[in-house]
């Protein structure tokens, strides 16, 4: 299947999760990454539940944050 | 090296003055020349902790911001932020809460209003993280 992650076209098996996405693309810290698809939030504690589509446009970012 | 505009240097404290006394935020994006980095944009974003002590940049506006630099054929380069009340470099929270080695984190002190100083950071490492200052030339 054909999916964007991060800009990029890429080409995954079938009815991957957004966890294996996390795995494959070697994802450092997953635990501080927020995972969108199609600009929609995925919700945390669901990555290994929710399977990625063709043409799903996929983007991880990390959280940013801090304190003085 | 890390080079930024006088424009958004002074956008930076601008926005940083306005939000006291919480903290302001925001990302660098720009482009990679060598070992240099080249400030091109700098983005004014929302602290969602709305606070004096912390800030989280909120993520919506993070999505939009990168998809606004790929849009411009830049690159993330990191992320500013301030400290109302304290110097120029990273705290303790700061440091645990940097999850990227190569990104720059630039942090503007405004513990003298009338003379904010910027300094930028490397953090990397694993707990407890160390910080090493990077050249930052405002120009």
């Amino acid at each position: 299947m054909n999916i964007t992650v991060a800009g990029e076209k890429k080409q995954y098996d079938e009815g991957i999760t957004v966890a294996k996405l996390i795995e494959l693309e070697n994802v450092k810290t997953p635990e501080y990454v927020t995972v969108t698809i199609n600009d929609d939030f995925v919700e945390s504690g669901t990555f290994d539940k929710i399977v990625i589509k063709e043409g799903d446009q996929i983007e991880f970012l990390y959280f940013m944050g801090g304190g003085q | 090296m890390i080079k930024i505009k006088k424009d958004d240097f002074e956008k930076i404290v601008n926005n940083a003055k306005e939000n006291l006394p919480n903290e302001a935020c925001g990302l660098i994006g720009g482009k990679l020349v060598g070992k240099d980095k080249i400030i091109e944009k700098v983005y004014i974003l929302t602290n969602i902790d709305n606070s004096n002590e912390h800030f989280s940049i909120d993520p919506k506006e993070q999505l939009a911001t990168v998809k606004d630099m790929r849009s411009l054929g830049i690159v993330p380069l990191g992320n500013w932020h301030s400290h109302p009340e304290s110097p120029s470099r990273p705290s303790d929270e700061d440091k645990r809460l940097a999850f990227d080695s190569k990104a720059s984190y630039l942090i503007l002190s405004l513990m003298d209003i009338n003379n904010p100083v910027l300094n930028s950071f490397h953090i990397f490492g694993e707990d407890p993280k160390e910080s090493l200052k990077e050249e930052l030339v405002i120009e």
